[in-house]
């Protein structure tokens, strides 16, 4: 299938502010890849940021664009899907903008279980700061500040998704660009909160850091780390060890979505409306 | 036909107030002592197919109610110093971004926890400086119940005209007190609607300064699509560093207020024409003040009461005026000098300014103020 890029690439906004080797690119791939198959209409369509260098993906999408601030991307979302029940709403960002500063809004999300999807690129870094670490770096590894090895344990954000009660997780990768247009795809026709975590990779603040030679190492790890959620069912805990699990993760039908909840507690104010 | 009347306390008169301005999205986090309205609004939006959320903490609410108006809301959210003092990085945005939107901070002690269920006026500083950066600031501080119900529907008239966040700061005893209330009919009171694109789509700019300093704002969803951010933008609302434009909209977002504050600046003058002293007060202590400038009165001292209704633009050019013609001025605050600031510079040292400022809880007494008139010679 042939996809319409230009149509959904804002005239003029381009070249964007990623380095070579960044991920985030083939995540707004995919992404235009998603809206183009579903074929959304811009003006009833809006994508919603926090801060950071994942956050800035917003103002190349020619649609209703909200570039909020740090951390805040799911509770301005929250806003703006409320007032627009009818809107497509889709929410962007990097791990540390949405695990940590923003890590309450994204959890109370996940258990209101409102219907948008949130796609967050998980690079384990904070690369528009300069590579500090975030709570998805792995333990031991060398950010701006953690020069002798990150003491933190990281978080599993599908695990936090999944345990806060969003309605569907996914996870892909940046290798596996194929891939991320159909889990997005899917997240989006999903009824509830959705989210798809993307690992990618900062080889400027955190590759260099960490002793990888080179882009293609670092993409090469990603093909190496993931294992589709199928193949998994056949392999033993040794074998799965340090793997990473991808595909749809979770699925739950059954959860009542927030805006059709609310729509009853209108119909139950106004039915005693005297 | 009779009015409606009713017994009402400053919050939930509030509420009401937000209801009659068609306030039709609110996001709120509970907090004493403002946590009322919130409580009503849960209530009576749901009947008018308006939305209540209650989010999961005060930067959250705020941060709903911005992406509410954005999709065309008209928006409301409560709290209280420890509240505002979160939202203030989001009171910012809406600043920056030109959102219209109405924050209702009931004033407690503080700093931090202080006294929940105590009043002070120690917020007004925070309204206008709490968020970093240069910005437009408005806020009105009523001292009834009456007030604080059409206080808060002139808040939205004065967002939606000047597209930019407005406080509305009754302290705690203003927000809890019960009144007598008189409701206005429909139609009787003004209600300013959000000035809309009259362009097509493709020709709109959110921040189209030909329009003059307040750009028509269209909302999310209604068949236009433009970028908003917090970054300092462009007209066409994307992000700029380039200095002569950073400058001009900078000057131009605080200039909506500065340029127009003969409309916005409100207040009360009291036996002023011949006043020797003048009082000035605001919110709940302004009851005192009036009190005890009647007894000043009855023993022969010319005091008089100027009554700020809008604390933000500062009355300035009234102020400068006062100080005049009077011998001196005296301010009662619940804060340990927050007012008399701002009365010491437009006084430009012509009168003495004489405060008294209480920070424990109490209401400023008609006889402390009395006993300060006398002291003006």
């Amino acid at each position: 299938m042939a996809f319409d890029y230009d149509k959904w690439i804002r005239p003029g906004k381009l070249p964007h502010i990623w380095c070579p080797g960044c991920g985030h690119g083939i995540v707004m791939k995919g992404l235009i890849r998603a809206m183009d198959t579903l074929q959304l209409k811009k003006e009833e369509t809006a994508v919603v940021s926090g801060i950071g260098c994942a956050s800035r993906l917003p103002g190349y999408i020619d649609c209703c664009t909200l570039h909020t601030a740090h951390g805040r991307a799911a509770a301005f979302a929250t806003g703006v899907k409320m007032a627009r029940p009818e809107m497509n709403v889709i929410l962007v960002g990097g791990d540390g903008d949405g695990t940590a500063i923003g890590g309450n809004h994204f959890i109370h999300a996940c258990r209101r279980n409102i219907d948008m999807t949130y796609i967050i690129m998980n690079n384990y870094i904070y690369g528009m700061t300069g590579g500090q670490f975030s709570p998805c770096t792995p333990t031991g590894h060398k950010a701006s500040t953690t020069p002798y090895g990150n003491p933190d344990p990281g978080f599993d954000i599908a695990k936090l998704a999944i345990g806060a009660g969003a309605t569907f997780v996914a996870r892909g990768t940046a290798f596996h660009a194929n891939q991320i247009d159909k889990l997005i795809v899917e997240a989006i026709q999903h009824k509830g909160f959705s989210v798809v975590e993307i690992l990618d990779d900062c080889p400027t603040t955190y590759g260099r850091r960490n002793k990888f030679k080179s882009v293609i190492e670092m993409m090469n790890r990603l093909k190496e780390v993931a294992v589709p959620v199928k193949a998994a069912e056949k392999m033993t805990a040794e074998q799965l060890q340090g793997k990473v699990l991808t595909g749809v993760l979770y699925k739950d039908e059954t959860k009542p979505e927030y805006i059709v909840e609310y729509a009853k507690v209108i119909e139950r104010a106004q039915a005693v409306k005297k | 036909m009779s009015k409606k009347v009713a017994f009402l306390q400053g919050n939930e008169a509030a509420a009401h107030g937000a209801l009659y301005a068609g306030c039709d999205f609110f996001a709120g986090y509970p907090i004493t002592p403002s946590t009322e309205v919130s409580e009503v609004l849960s209530l009576e939006l749901p009947k008018t197919g308006g939305k209540f959320l209650q989010m999961e903490d005060e930067i959250a609410a705020m941060a709903a109610i911005l992406g509410g108006a954005l999709a065309g809301g008209k928006v409301m959210t409560s709290t209280s110093g420890p509240g505002l003092s979160l939202k203030q990085e989001l009171i910012g945005y809406g600043c920056i971004a030109e959102i219209p939107c109405v924050v209702y901070n009931v004033m407690r002690g503080g700093p931090s926890t202080g006294m929940p269920t105590g009043p002070s006026q120690s917020d007004v500083m925070c309204a206008k400086w709490g968020t970093h950066g240069d910005h437009p600031a408005i806020c009105l501080v009523p001292a009834s119940v009456q007030e604080t119900y059409e206080e808060v529907i002139r808040a939205f008239n004065l967002a939606e005209k000047y597209r930019t966040p407005v406080m509305v700061m009754p302290d705690e005893i203003v927000a809890h007190m019960r009144e007598r209330i008189v409701f206005p009919e429909p139609g009787e009171i003004e209600v300013i609607p959000r000035k809309t694109p009259t362009v097509p789509p493709e020709k709109y700019k959110p921040y189209d300064t030909s329009f003059g300093d307040v750009p028509p704002l269209a909302a999310f969803g209604s068949g236009y699509k433009f970028h908003v951010t917090g970054l300092n933008k462009m007209q066409d609302g994307f992000p700029t560093t380039k200095a002569e434009i950073v400058q001009a909209e900078e000057e131009r977002q605080v200039r909506k207020v500065d340029a127009n504050i003969d409309d916005i600046v409100t207040f009360e003058e009291y036996l002023l024409e011949d006043a020797d002293v003048v009082v000035v007060a605001y919110g709940s202590t302004s009851r005192s003040a009036r009190y005890a400038v009647n007894i000043a009165r009855e023993q022969g001292i010319k005091a008089g009461m100027f009554r700020i209704k809008t604390f933000w633009p500062f009355p300035d050019k009234q102020i400068k005026a006062l100080a005049g013609k009077v011998k001196g001025i005296v301010i009662p605050e619940m804060n340990l000098g927050m007012c008399s600031l701002e009365l010491e510079r437009c006084a430009q040292g012509k009168v003495p300014v004489l405060g008294i400022f209480r920070v424990d809880g109490e209401p400023i007494n008609p006889d402390q103020i009395l006993d300060k008139i006398k002291e003006v010679k």
